[in-house]
Formats: C-alpha cells, sequence, structure tokens
C-alpha cells in the first residue's frame, strides 16, 4: 500500500489520534509509559477487542448484531450453572458455550436472512428473548465460578510492577485468546472466498447475487460466526473475573459498534478493516482509563466516551458528504467563441 | 452452426394480467451491432431476463447458435457465452480494480481461498482484452462511471462472451466516454463478438448500431437496417404517434422585466464565468454534454453549491443565495434529475409530497399544520395538472414517472416562484406525461414565470423554448433564438461544442 493511500484511511487518523494522546497522557502525569498502566489498558481491552472483531463482521456484511451481549451472558450462564464442575479442563464449557451461541445466531441469521427485517430492530428482539431466558427460566443470579473455568482465570501470561508506586498488574491468559482471534478473523475476513463474499454482500447485494455469491448463507454464516464468538467471549469474561454475574455484559453493544464505527467500520456495509476495529476499541478504552492519570474523575469517563464517538463518527460523516457533494466538472481555461 | 447468435421467436412473457412481452421476435447475427429501442415499458428489459436466462417465457422459442433451449437457465446461458452489463453495472464499489475483476470468476470456479496472484493474472487477462489501462489496487467507488463500466466489459469478456448486452450503457457517461465505448463495441465485433445495444438515444444508436429492432407495449413494431430508419420514423415507430409540436414562441409582454440575472459567475470544478439573464415568462434551454458543468451551474443558482464568485441578481436587485433556502425564499425552484432520490420521499403519502414546500406558510404559530388549508392546496394542484392518483393518502411509489414528476412539480408550483428550473424534466417519463408537462411548462411561462429546461433532447429544447445556450467544459459556448435553429442545427452545435 502506497503513503498517499494510507493517510487517506480511517485507521491512519485513529492511530494518529492515540499516539497523540498517549504522549498527553505521558507528558501530564509521566505514568502513561509504565509496564503496568500498559498491562492495565491491554487487560481491560481484551474483551472489547473480541466483540468488536465479531461485531465488525457482521457490520460488513450490511447487518449489525445487537444481541451478542444477551447471547454471551445467556450461553456463558448456562455452561457456568448447569455445568458446574462437571469438567476438569476448560475446553468443553468454551464449545458448549459456543455452540448455544452459534445457535441462538442462527435464529438471527434466519430471520435477518430470509424474510430480510432489518437486522438492528430483529437482535434487539431476539436480544430482550435471550436475556428473557436467562433471567426468567435460568432465574439469574451471581453464582461462584466453576472450578477448570477459576483455574484458567487465575493464570497469566506475565506481572509488570511499576517500580515507583509498586503497584502490579497482571496480563490475563485471555489476551493470547484475543491475538489469535485476530489473526484468524483476520485470514478469514482477506484470505478465503468467504470473506471476500462478506464484503461483497455488503457493498451491493444485488451484484453479489449476480457474481454468484450465495447470499443467503453468507449472512447465515455471519450471524452464527458472531454468535458462537459471543458465546466463547462470554466464557472468557467469567473466567477473567472469576465470577459468574449475568447481567455485567448489558449494554455493551453500543459501545462496540461505536468503536467499530470509530475504526472506519461502516453501518451501511461493506467497509471496515481488524486493524480498524482494533484502533477503535483501543481509543476508547485509553481515554476512558486515562482520565484519572489526567486528573479527571472517573465519573466523568462517559462523558468523554461519548465525545470521542461523537467527534469521531462526525469526522468520517463529514468526509463523506464532502465526497458526495464534489464536483467533477474538467472546466476550460481559456472561454472559446 | 448457424449464423446467428441468438434467435426468439413469438416470446411472450405475463405478469399477472399484464403483457410484458407479446410474441416478439428478435434475432441478432454474429458480430452484429444490434440496438433494441423503445420507450419505458416496452418490455426491452423483460426481454433481457429472457435472454440471460432469469425469466421464463410463457410462450416461443430462444435459439442461441442454432440450439433450442426449452427453458434456458441462466447457467446455460452463461455457458453459451450471453453475458449482460446491467445499468447498475454491478460492480462491488468496496473492493478493488482487481477484486472486482477476478471476483465473478473465481466464485464460478468454486475456489475456497484468495489468491492474490491469481487475482492479479485473472485480472490482467480481463484488462488486456479491451486494453483498457487503471490501477488494480484503486476502489472501484473513486472510478468514474464511465471507468466501472469498462470494468464491467473486461469482466464480462473472461467468459468467452459471444453476445454482450449493454443496458443503457451511456445514460450516465460524457461524449467523450461514449466515444470510448463505441470504439471498444467495433473491437468487440472484429472479435466476433455480437453486442446487443439497448438505448434510445438517437444520435448515438445511430452512429453504432447496424441492426435495429423497436419494441412497443410488448411487440415488435420494426426490424431492420440502420439504412432504413430516419429520426422521423425511428420516433413515430416508438411511440405510435406522428408528434409534431408547435415550437414555443415568446411574446414579450409590455414592461416584461428581466427577472434573473446572472453575472460572471464561476466555482471551481464546475462552471466559469458564466453570464446571462432571463425575462419572465421566458423558456430558456440550457444543453450541452454530461459533464459539461450545466448541472452545476443551475444548483448553484438555486444554492445546493455556492459559487465562489459573480453576481446573481434577482429583479435587478443583487442577492446572496448561500443554501437552498436562501434559493427557495428568492422564489427559485428546482426540480432535479434523478427525482426519485432528490426531488420526492418515495415512501411518503402523495399529498405530503406536494405540500412539503408550503408547510411553514399552512401551520400556525404554535407550528401544528393547517390539515384543511394543505388538502386544499393538494387537491387544486393534482386538478390543476391532472395527477391521476386513486387517493393522496397512498404512497409516492404508486404514481407511474410522469405522474410522479408532475408532483415534484406541483410541489414547486405551490409556492410563489419567479424562476423554475428542470433539469431533464423528461427523462424517464412516458409520452403522454411528457407532453403533458411540456404543455404546462408553456402555460406557466404564459403567466410570467421565467423557466430554465436543461435538457439532452434536442427536440424537446427546439419545441418549449425561445432561446438556448449551449455549455462545454463549465463554460457558456453559445446563444441562440430557437427560432433559427431546427434538430440537425442544434444536435450540431451540441456536438461541436
Amino acid at each position: 500500500m502506497n503513503y498517499k493511500r494510507l493517510v487517506k484511511r480511517t485507521e491512519f487518523y485513529v492511530a494518529m489520534i492515540i499516539i497523540a494522546f498517549c504522549i498527553l497522557v505521558q507528558v501530564r502525569s509521566g505514568q502513561f509509559f509504565t509496564g503496568n498502566n500498559i498491562v492495565d489498558l491491554l487487560r481491560s481491552m481484551t474483551i472489547p477487542t473480541m466483540f468488536c472483531v465479531g461485531e465488525m463482521m457482521v457490520l460488513i456484511s450490511g447487518g449489525v448484531d445487537c444481541s451478542f451481549p444477551a447471547i454471551a451472558s445467556l450461553s456463558m450462564y448456562f455452561v457456568c450453572t448447569k455445568m458446574d464442575g462437571m469438567f476438569a479442563n476448560p475446553l468443553p464449557y468454551f464449545l458448549v458455550a459456543m455452540l448455544l451461541g452459534m445457535c441462538m445466531g442462527a435464529v438471527n441469521g434466519f430471520i435477518v436472512a430470509k424474510f430480510k427485517f432489518p437486522p438492528m430492530i430483529v437482535t434487539l428482539g431476539t436480544s430482550s428473548l435471550f436475556l428473557g431466558i436467562m433471567q426468567g427460566i435460568l432465574g439469574s443470579s451471581e453464582y461462584p465460578l466453576t472450578k477448570a473455568l477459576h483455574k484458567l482465570g487465575s493464570g497469566k501470561l506475565l506481572t509488570a510492577v511499576n517500580p515507583k508506586s509498586g503497584l502490579t498488574s497482571d496480563l490475563p491468559i485471555h489476551f493470547a485468546f484475543m491475538i489469535i482471534l485476530i489473526v484468524l478473523a483476520w485470514l478469514l475476513l482477506n484470505k478465503t472466498m468467504l470473506g471476500r463474499a462478506i464484503y461483497a454482500v455488503g457493498g451491493d447485494e444485488v451484484a453479489a447475487k449476480r457474481a454468484g455469491f450465495h447470499v443467503f448463507g453468507t449472512r447465515m454464516f455471519i450471524f452464527c460466526l458472531s454468535g458462537a464468538l459471543a458465546g466463547f467471549i462470554g466464557v472468557c469474561r467469567s473466567s477473567m473475573m472469576l465470577t459468574v454475574s449475568p447481567n455485567n455484559m448489558i449494554g455493551m453493544e453500543m459501545d462496540v459498534i461505536a468503536a467499530c464505527v470509530l475504526g472506519g467500520v461502516s453501518l451501511v456495509g461493506g467497509r471496515g478493516s481488524i486493524v480498524g476495529a482494533v484502533l477503535g476499541t483501543a481509543l476508547m478504552t485509553i481515554v476512558s482509563n486515562s482520565l484519572i492519570l489526567l486528573g479527571v474523575s472517573t465519573q466523568w469517563s462517559r462523558v468523554f466516551t461519548g465525545i470521542i464517538i461523537i467527534g469521531g463518527t462526525a469526522v468520517s460523516a463529514i468526509q463523506e458528504q464532502r465526497r458526495k457533494k464534489k464536483l467533477f466538472v474538467a472546466v476550460s481555461a481559456q472561454p472559446e467563441v | 452452426m448457424s449464423e446467428n447468435i441468438i434467435k426468439i421467436t413469438g416470446v411472450k412473457k405475463y405478469f399477472g394480467g399484464v403483457k410484458a412481452l407479446d410474441g416478439v421476435d428478435l434475432v441478432i447475427k454474429k458480430g452484429e451491432v444490434h440496438c433494441l429501442a423503445g420507450e419505458n415499458g416496452c418490455g426491452k428489459s423483460t426481454i433481457i431476463n429472457v435472454i440471460s436466462g432469469f425469466y421464463t417465457p410463457d410462450a416461443g422459442t430462444i435459439e442461441i447458435d442454432g440450439k433450442e433451449y426449452s427453458k434456458l437457465t441462466t447457467q446455460q446461458a452463461l455457458d453459451a457465452g450471453v453475458q449482460v452489463i446491467y445499468q447498475d453495472l454491478s460492480v462491488f464499489p468496496n473492493l478493488t480494480v482487481r477484486e472486482n475483476l477476478a471476483l465473478n470468476m473465481e466464485v464460478a470456479s468454486g475456489r475456497k481461498f484468495v489468491s492474490k496472484r491469481r487475482f492479479h493474472d485473472i485480472a490482467l487477462q480481463a484488462l488486456s482484452k479491451i486494453e483498457f489501462k487503471v490501477d488494480l489496487d484503486e476502489m472501484v467507488e473513486n472510478l468514474t462511471v464511465a471507468d466501472k463500466q469498462l470494468i464491467a466489459i473486461s469482466r464480462a469478456l473472461l467468459n468467452n462472451a459471444r453476445l454482450i448486452i449493454m443496458d443503457e450503457p451511456t445514460t450516465a457517461i460524457t461524449h467523450k466516454e461514449v466515444e470510448n465505448l463505441f470504439k471498444v463495441i467495433r473491437d468487440l465485433q472484429n472479435q466476433g463478438i455480437a453486442v446487443l445495444f439497448v438505448s434510445h438515444k438517437l444520435d448515438e444508436v445511430f452512429e453504432i448500431a447496424e441492426h435495429f429492432t423497436i419494441f412497443r407495449s410488448g411487440k415488435n413494431v420494426f426490424s431492420g437496417k440502420t439504412e432504413e430508419l430516419d429520426e422521423q420514423k425511428f420516433t413515430y415507430y416508438m411511440t405510435g404517434r406522428d408528434i409534431r409540436e408547435e415550437s414555443f414562441r415568446y411574446v414579450a409582454k409590455p414592461g416584461a422585466k428581466t427577472v434573473l440575472e446572472v453575472k460572471d459567475l464561476s466555482l471551481a470544478n464546475g462552471f466559469a464565468n458564466c453570464s446571462f439573464s432571463l425575462k419572465e415568462g421566458e423558456i430558456l434551454g440550457i444543453t450541452g454534454l454530461l459533464g459539461s458543468g450545466r448541472t452545476e451551474l443551475a444548483e448553484a443558482i438555486f444554492g445546493y453549491h455556492k459559487a465562489e464568485t459573480g453576481e446573481i441578481l434577482i429583479d435587478g436587485k443583487n442577492v446572496v443565495i448561500r443554501s437552498v433556502k436562501d434559493g427557495i425564499a428568492n422564489g427559485i425552484g428546482y426540480v432535479p434529475p434523478e427525482r426519485n432520490v432528490q426531488g420526492l420521499f418515495m415512501d411518503q403519502s402523495i399529498a405530503d409530497n406536494i405540500s412539503v414546500t408550503g408547510w411553514e406558510e399552512h401551520s400556525n404559530a404554535l407550528g401544528f399544520a393547517n390539515e384543511k388549508s394543505i388538502t386544499e392546496l393538494v387537491d387544486h394542484w393534482v386538478q390543476e395538472l391532472s395527477i391521476k392518483v386513486n387517493d393522496t393518502k397512498d404512497n409516492m411509489r404508486t404514481l407511474s414517472g410522469g405522474n410522479a414528476q408532475k408532483c415534484v412539480l406541483a410541489k414547486w408550483l405551490s409556492l410563489d416562484l419567479k424562476v423554475l428550473i428542470l433539469n431533464g424534466p423528461t427523462v424517464g417519463v412516458d409520452i403522454g406525461a411528457k407532453y403533458d408537462i411540456y404543455r404546462l411548462t408553456k402555460k406557466l411561462a404564459e403567466n410570467g414565470l421565467a423557466v430554465i429546461i436543461i435538457s439532452d433532447d434536442v427536440r424537446e429544447i427546439l419545441a418549449n423554448c425561445n432561446r438556448v445556450m449551449v455549455m462545454k467544459q463549465g463554460r457558456l459556448v453559445a446563444e441562440h433564438k430557437t427560432s433559427e435553429l431546427d434538430e440537425a442545427s442544434l444536435s450540431a452545435l451540441a456536438i461541436k461544442y
């Protein structure tokens, strides 16, 4: 990719803003580039980034999934309570949660792809439905985490110590899961024809059909994948938190969608990249986590998140408007009569 | 082996009770450039869908290269070398040129993984067929319509095409680009590939086509060589009417004032140093090629773009038009070329569409609309313009092109306008409604409105305008009274510049 194309991309600007913000915090507090702060940031990014990667793929295909926190919560709650203590290995918990999530995603996908209902409304509806099942039928409440997952959650990749304050931070194993997920998603989107199909369907559904892509299948796949990922991430989240709290993922969908849009993912489909999604999440996490280092009370963090979302989307909206209003007439230099 | 690439005999296709095709024939010889013409709704797109295997005809036979197909499938059509270049081009705006060229082929061969090298080879192979040079890494959305078209053509050629159907390929490209497209078509012809060119732009089809088939209301009305046709006959076959319009004679009323005066107006990448004036009751035509700046000039007068230098005078007073709101406040109305997108709210009711520009006037101090006066207003215009509606509460989509265009007009007429700019007022409008619109425009002018008509259609300009200006490359290059011109001389003017 040449330099000119690079600077045109949203991802480039988000990266610049992140760097500028990091430098600002470092200058003001001297605490940004410390081991424990960086590890803290990476830790808080882990779950949102994974959600963001899933959501990004749905958005690229021209859909949107608002139900992933509900899917994640329900799958996680089911495996953690109904399968409590059944296995010493964490793997079965992940697999069953992914299977459950995939089934819930399939419900979304089928309604959206078959009946062509607006995906936002469909997934808001199913979201409510899944949460209702969790709260009503399973009677959700706080629950101790099963042993196998607790063991996984207590493990760490590394520990960073701040030499001055002596504070330590652990990087959880889940960070490695996040990296693997990013790599796999990148391979899927860029190196497989299925990935190209996701972009093609999101770019122009009719053209995709005429080109021979399986539009229904692609949409089904993408919602099933989103569901399965949600199940996986739900279990990750509870094992990272070392407790089963069924309600603490609810409401994450808006921040995740906003992070995607910040990273240049289009809400109408066809556009977006893994790098963008990761940078978008990074920006939101860094801003809300670093306010305290700037001496701003954490109570203000939602305000700043809001400003970042509106500001970030405004920039790309304005770019789009300019592009549309751009004139192309080749005006002759001299009048000729 | 047959000398015909395709032979269609007695094909019928019904949709419910509607006869889209009522026993049509179409024969295209190998390597021939064939023009299919006809008004909107004559069955042109239906026959394309029949040839591409998308629709199964209710009766009749389809022969491709001498082989008869009872039920032609899309796959059979593709295998036989039939490729359709749709009007929307079916390209992916969000993917690169390379991917656009290679994807269809890769999907067809059932590939599971992306190989950049293979994509690259396919793309180069496609481009080599028409000697088209383009940056393979560019996103297709950043290309001009003409380049997108060439991508669609080169992509189609990959599949050993023997018949390429182009559905209205010249509607959105400039004159120069049309020339280039024709060069490509002739080149295809030399390779033995037949082209079915669907269009009703007179000058173009006469230039490129060797053979004509004209449809009207789902029936063949003409099939023969280009030499057998002239413009008069062509129009007659298309419309079924011998239309000779009295041209518009402008008689200056005593004391008619200059309503609009434009002085030295310029906008970068739009137009430069445009000056003209317009009197009460005049109908001024502006013609010129697509991309000559005519739309940009109109939009700047209306306030959609802001002119950078120059002056606009309304009734002799200098006015500043920075936004559409300013334009409307100064009594300027604008009917855009893509009325479905820019001029109408397609999912709202007919009544709301007609009354929308007047809502402020028909509401009380609290901003509540006065339902009764709005209903009166709507009914008045529906009657005045003879808009055919069942119920004004119906959705806008229920109306035909002609009636929809009348609604756009009604919307503006319900305001107190001084200048009305019509940009391509009869594109996609059937012939009956077309003449209603002409009649209405003349009536408005007689009542003192100053009208500007922007059009490609030489006949439309001559029949409706008393003066015409030609634009080229953003500049006004000629101005004539229409009484001094005829179709041939105005066509010559438009092409010369």
